[in-house]
This record gives C-alpha cells, sequence and structure tokens, in this order.
C-alpha cells in the first residue's frame, strides 16, 4: 500500500499512533522538497498536514497550497488544527479536502482518514465512481453512461470525476478551475463553463441535467447522498 | 509521465482505437495529417513524430527539412465518424525543430507564443467566430458554375429536408467533439449556413476551426454534395465571412467590462479596438488570404470595407454589440472582417496582437462613426477620415508588407513565406483571362 504523507517532523506521538493502529502506511517529511525526493514509486496516497505541531496554520496552509500547485503528486489533503485556528480556515477551503480538529478523538480522525483517502486508502477493490446512470472506472480512465462509454476529453473525464466524487456538493468556479486545472491555468473561470457546456453534450439531453448550474454560485452534480 | 499522456496510452487501449490521426496546419491553414498505429503512440508521445516539412506550405528551409510533430494531448478526441469496428482518434500537434525549440512555420505555435505574451500582462484571449459557408450540388466544380442546393433542386421536395439534415448532422459530430455550437440558417444568400462558434480560448477555438471546417466537408461528401469556405462563390449574392467577436479576460473577470462607464466599456477594451483598427489594414492579407477574399469585401453590407467602428452601425468594421445591464462577461468587441477561409491560428495572432499594441502604446480609440458609410461619397468618407481596406490582394501584400507589427507577430519565417506565395498567387491571378473580360471586350473590341 502506498504511504500517507505526514507534515511536518517530527509526527507527535499521538498521531504516529492513530496511523499505526489504523494501518496506515505513512511517511514524515520536515518540507515539501524532501517529499518530492522521497516519493514512492507510486505516489502518495494523500498529506495529512498539521497547523499545531510547530507550524503555525500559515505555514500549513503553505504546504497545502504548494501541494495543490502541483508541487508534489497528492490529490487529497487532510489538515488537522487546534480549536483556535477554526476560524480562519473559511477563506482556504480551496487548500484542503477535509480537516479535523486536534487534539482528536482517534475514532473521528480514523474515520475522516478513511473518508478523505478511502478511494486509494483500503485499496483492495477498483476506484470506482457510480451514480445513476453514471459510472467511473479511475484505473482505466473510462466512463460510462448507461453502459455506453462516453468519448471525453481529458479535461472533460477529470471535471465529471472531480464532480461526481462529490455529490450535491457546490462548488464555486474558482474552485473548479483551482481543482481540476490547477492554479497555473490562465483560462479564467470561463473555462469551466465551456467545459461543463461540453460535458452536458457529450453525456446527451436526458442526462445533462447530472451537472446543475447554481444560479451567481457555480456547479454541482447530482444530490447529496447523505441527505 | 504527465497524466494526461496516460490517459490517452490508457483510453485508446480501453476503447480499442486503430489509428491515431496527428493534426497539425501549414501557413495557409490547410489541415495536415499523420496517422500512427497504438503501437507508435507511447514514443509520438514521449519523444515526438519526426516527418520531412518540405512538402508542408510554409514548412520549407534551406537547412533541415526534418521537424518534429509532439502531440497535444489535451486535445486527444475520438473522432465519431470512425467506423465502430475500427476506433479511432486525433490530437493536434505543435511542431518543434528536432532540438525541440518550436518550429517557426508552425501557425500553432505562432498563436501559442502571442498568447503567452498576452499573458505576461495578465490576458487571456477569447474569440467566437461565426463559420458562413455554402453547400453545392456535387459534380466537378471547375466545370460550371456552383449549383446551390436549394436551386439545384427545384424540382425535388426533399432537398430542404437535405440541406437541414446535413447541418443537424454536423452539429451533432461537433458536439461529440466538443466543439459547442450554435446555428442559423442563413436566409441571404441559398444554401449558405452559419455555425457560431462558442466563446473559448482563441487556441482552443482556432483548433476548433480547423476541425469544423474538416466536419461540415465530411458530412457533406458523405451525402453527395459538398461544402465550401471560399469567402465568394457566387455572383450577386453576399459571400462567406467569419465574423470573430473578441475579448480579454483579467483574472477570471472581463477586461472589457467596466460598471463605471455609460456603455459599460473598459479603457483596456477602447485601446483593444484603437489598436484593431489602427491596424486593420496591415493584417487583412491574412485574415482575408485569398484573391477571392476581396470580391466578398468589396461590395456588401455584411463585410465593411470601411475602417471605423461603431456601437450599432452594421457598415462598421468593429462592431461593438450593446448587451444588457449587469451582463459583464459578455463585454467584447465584433471584428468584421475575416473570411472562414483565413488560417486562424494566424488570424487571431495578428488581431490579438494589434489590439495589445493598441494598449501598450495607448492608443486613442477614434469618433464612432454613426452615419451608414455606404452611403458617403469617397472624398466624404476622406473628409471623415475613415480609411478603405484593402481592396485587393495585392494592395493588402503591400501594406503588410511594410508592417513591423505583423513581422513581429508572425515572425520572420511565415512572413517573408506568406509574401512570397501570396505574390505568386496574385501575379498568377493577374496573368488570367477571365470570363467578365472576354463577355465584356471581345465583341466590342
Amino acid at each position: 500500500m502506498e504511504p500517507l504523507l505526514v507534515f511536518p517532523e517530527p509526527v507527535p506521538p499521538e498521531l504516529a499512533q492513530a496511523l499505526d493502529f489504523g494501518g496506515w502506511a505513512w511517511k514524515s517529511a520536515p518540507d515539501i522538497d524532501s517529499a518530492r525526493r522521497d516519493e514512492p514509486a507510486d505516489g502518495w496516497v494523500g498529506a495529512i498536514v498539521m497547523a499545531t505541531a510547530g507550524a503555525e496554520l500559515d505555514g500549513a496552509l503553505r504546504l497545502c497550497r504548494a501541494i495543490r500547485n502541483g508541487d508534489i503528486n497528492v490529490d487529497s489533503v487532510l489538515l488537522l488544527v487546534n480549536g483556535g485556528q477554526l476560524m480562519e480556515l473559511d477563506p482556504h477551503e480551496d487548500l484542503f479536502d477535509d480537516f479535523c480538529v486536534h487534539p482528536f478523538h482517534p475514532v473521528e480522525f480514523e474515520t475522516r482518514l478513511k473518508h478523505v483517502f478511502r478511494r486509494s486508502g483500503n485499496n483492495d477493490d477498483i476506484d470506482l465512481i457510480e451514480y445513476g446512470p453514471l459510472a467511473m472506472n479511475l484505473e482505466t480512465y473510462q466512463a460510462v453512461i448507461e453502459g455506453k462509454p462516453l468519448d471525453l476529453t481529458y479535461m472533460e473525464y477529470e471535471l465529471l470525476k472531480f464532480l461526481a466524487a462529490h455529490p450535491g456538493k457546490v462548488f464555486t468556479r474558482e474552485t473548479l478551475l483551482n481543482r481540476v486545472w490547477g492554479y497555473d491555468y490562465y483560462g479564467g473561470a470561463r473555462t469551466v463553463d465551456v467545459h461543463v457546456r461540453r460535458l452536458r453534450a457529450k453525456l446527451g439531453e436526458e442526462h445533462a441535467n447530472l451537472i446543475q448550474t447554481i444560479r451567481s454560485v457555480g456547479y454541482s452534480f447530482g444530490r447529496s447522498r447523505w441527505i | 509521465m504527465e497524466r494526461e499522456q496516460e490517459y490517452v496510452l490508457r483510453t485508446v487501449e480501453e476503447r480499442g482505437v486503430r489509428l491515431i490521426r496527428l493534426w497539425f496546419t501549414d501557413v495557409l491553414g490547410q489541415l495536415k495529417s499523420v496517422a500512427i498505429s497504438p503501437a507508435e503512440l507511447d514514443t509520438a508521445l514521449d519523444e515526438g513524430v519526426q516527418f520531412d516539412g518540405t512538402a508542408i506550405n510554409g514548412f520549407s528551409r534551406i537547412h533541415e527539412s526534418d521537424v518534429l510533430a509532439r502531440p497535444d494531448a489535451t486535445t486527444f478526441e475520438l473522432l465519431p465518424w470512425a467506423k465502430e469496428d475500427e476506433p479511432s482518434a486525433r490530437m493536434f500537434c505543435d511542431i518543434q525543430n528536432l532540438d525541440e525549440t518550436p518550429f517557426a512555420g508552425d501557425p500553432r505555435q505562432v498563436l501559442r507564443r502571442n498568447l503567452d505574451e498576452a499573458r505576461t500582462h495578465g490576458y487571456s484571449f477569447f474569440a467566437a467566430p461565426e463559420m458562413e459557408f455554402f453547400y453545392f450540388a456535387s459534380g466537378d466544380p471547375s466545370l460550371g458554375k456552383p449549383q446551390p442546393l436549394d436551386r439545384a433542386s427545384y424540382f425535388d421536395l426533399t432537398t430542404a429536408d437535405v440541406s437541414s439534415d446535413l447541418r443537424k448532422r454536423t452539429i451533432h459530430m461537433l458536439e461529440a467533439m466538443s466543439i459547442p455550437v450554435e446555428y442559423s440558417f442563413h436566409e441571404d444568400s441559398p444554401s449558405q449556413h452559419e455555425i457560431d462558434l462558442r466563446y473559448t480560448e482563441a487556441l482552443d477555438v482556432a483548433d476548433n476551426v480547423m476541425t469544423l471546417r474538416l466536419v461540415v466537408k465530411k458530412i457533406a461528401l458523405e451525402r453527395d454534395c459538398y461544402a465550401t469556405f471560399m469567402p465568394k462563390p457566387l455572383n450577386g449574392v453576399q459571400g462567406s465571412g467569419m465574423h470573430t467577436h473578441l475579448s480579454l479576460f483579467k483574472d477570471g473577470e472581463n477586461a472589457f467590462h467596466d460598471g463605471d462607464d455609460p456603455y459599460g466599456w473598459s479603457t483596456t477594451a477602447r485601446q483593444f479596438t484603437a489598436g484593431i483598427l489602427r491596424h486593420a489594414r496591415e493584417i487583412t492579407a491574412v485574415t482575408n488570404q485569398l484573391v477571392n477574399s476581396y470580391k466578398r469585401i468589396a461590395e456588401t453590407s455584411e463585410a465593411p470595407p470601411y475602417v471605423a467602428w461603431a456601437r450599432n452601425n452594421r457598415s462598421a468594421l468593429v462592431r461593438v454589440p450593446v448587451r444588457k445591464k449587469g451582463k459583464a462577461e459578455s463585454a467584447r468587441i465584433e471584428y468584421r472582417a475575416p473570411d472562414p477561409a483565413c488560417n486562424p491560428y494566424l488570424a487571431f495572432s495578428l488581431l490579438l496582437a494589434a489590439g495589445m499594441r493598441g494598449i501598450s502604446e495607448n492608443y486613442e480609440l477614434p469618433e464612432e462613426t454613426n452615419t451608414n458609410l455606404f452611403d458617403l461619397s469617397e472624398t466624404e468618407r476622406r473628409a471623415a477620415g475613415v480609411e478603405p481596406l484593402p481592396r485587393s490582394l495585392d494592395e493588402a501584400l503591400d501594406v503588410m508588407e511594410s508592417s513591423e507589427l505583423v513581422r513581429t507577430t508572425l515572425g520572420d519565417h511565415i512572413f517573408e513565406w506568406f509574401l512570397r506565395n501570396k505574390r505568386t498567387e496574385w501575379s498568377e491571378y493577374q496573368s488570367q483571362v477571365t470570363p467578365f473580360e472576354l463577355e465584356r471586350y471581345l465583341p466590342s473590341t
């Protein structure tokens, strides 16, 4: 199993223990450069960034941003903060996938780990996203709607994957740009509109409404499974 | 390996793709294609495909004739018209020299370079062309006049269905290739159609124009007729244009919009427009590159031959569409000269460069033209300071040749090759005795 990347070094004993008890493979790194040097052949499963162990919140967010920028190859980030830092997270929520308040309860922590890293974490089964008529095999990069293959470009595939992985969640165009295209893309928010339009055309009239436009906010896919 | 390359390799494998077409464009805007098999794909993505460029228009060089086609994996697309048991796909390519530097004769690289240049100032360039074209009944066009579908099928009740079926199928194919469209049937001329492409980044749009021209022609051939993007195929009826809507975005916002301006129009938009107007004559040889292009510009109101701008005056070269209040994103200008036979990579490069020059040099926008320029006499137009666009390819080439802006934007290689090639085209045309001359002069002189 590919390891989790944990920032910073040294890792506090209660975190190391929780990871070991949960059966997670992990490795710590003091900074991005050494994480890049130590990158395992199959990449990192994800990253845990602590804003409580030495590094202040600003430093932790800088790390998160570097990860989002693609400085290292990590898809999902779990941020650990203390109660006092909670209020400052709101404007930065693009930078991490989930957070957990530290000191944490081991059960909550384990649940969040599974939630954030579940797709590749305990990967006995194939990576699969299924929602109604849509199925995506993340292993083979293929998507089907009602069993019929969809012919997608790479960016259309990535956008659909991202949306379908978070049913019911509303994303702004900016968030989608950052998360799907990365920070270095210049096309601006219109690029997102164009790709959504393309995806809807390819999903076909019947399924075009899987992607909803949320007026003056952005887009969402399907409905949440938790309501 | 980059993820998009992995995506391409995996999709080719999973979908059993048999043939991958690598597309690129010559200097005149002709689509070129090299086909490779899946076995060669890995290396092609990694190292590019080497080929001899001598036979490609505008690729020839004195020393080294081999170039590299580097597939752009983000443009990978399955071809919707391929046979089901023989799936094939295409990717657009950037052309490089063997040392992997951009090849100066590649129009796509020219556009990339100009887009990058605009980006250093924080701008991204968006365009939306309106592509017009004609369908004609098949037959060798060199043998006689082209036959419009509706007229050719005078007695045939099904003809109306033929062209609407053609259009429908074309739209379907384009959508399947990630090219969202809106279309309208042109009533002005028989058998003339228009397909409007949606706003997107100029490089995408230029790729889309190339794809569209192929798809339109391909579908027409399937139905035993042909489609043409020739600017002026018929006497006495309007020709085919490529009116192009343009805007700049900065930090995700439309840089042409300014909520405080009475017209919602920013200084950037004014300067950009001023740049386009000032350099319009210089770039015309590229936006209208055929001898025939100037027969379209010469007479009809949809292709205004006068360098002027206006909000609601279709006789002006640049139109500033009036928009609804609050529609900040749709702030744009419409440049009405180009025709659909142009090389879109080069045309967009020059429009961008001319507009950017207006911004960097703080050009002042001339007064809006409110009169109908067609109603004015030559002297009145001159007095109003309104210049005409070049009236022939020959004149356009003269103006282009003295343009530092065009030379810098296209680069020496393309600039010089284009002038040489087009001078030859003009002199070949000049030496022709036309039916007009025979009809007019043969009996009477």
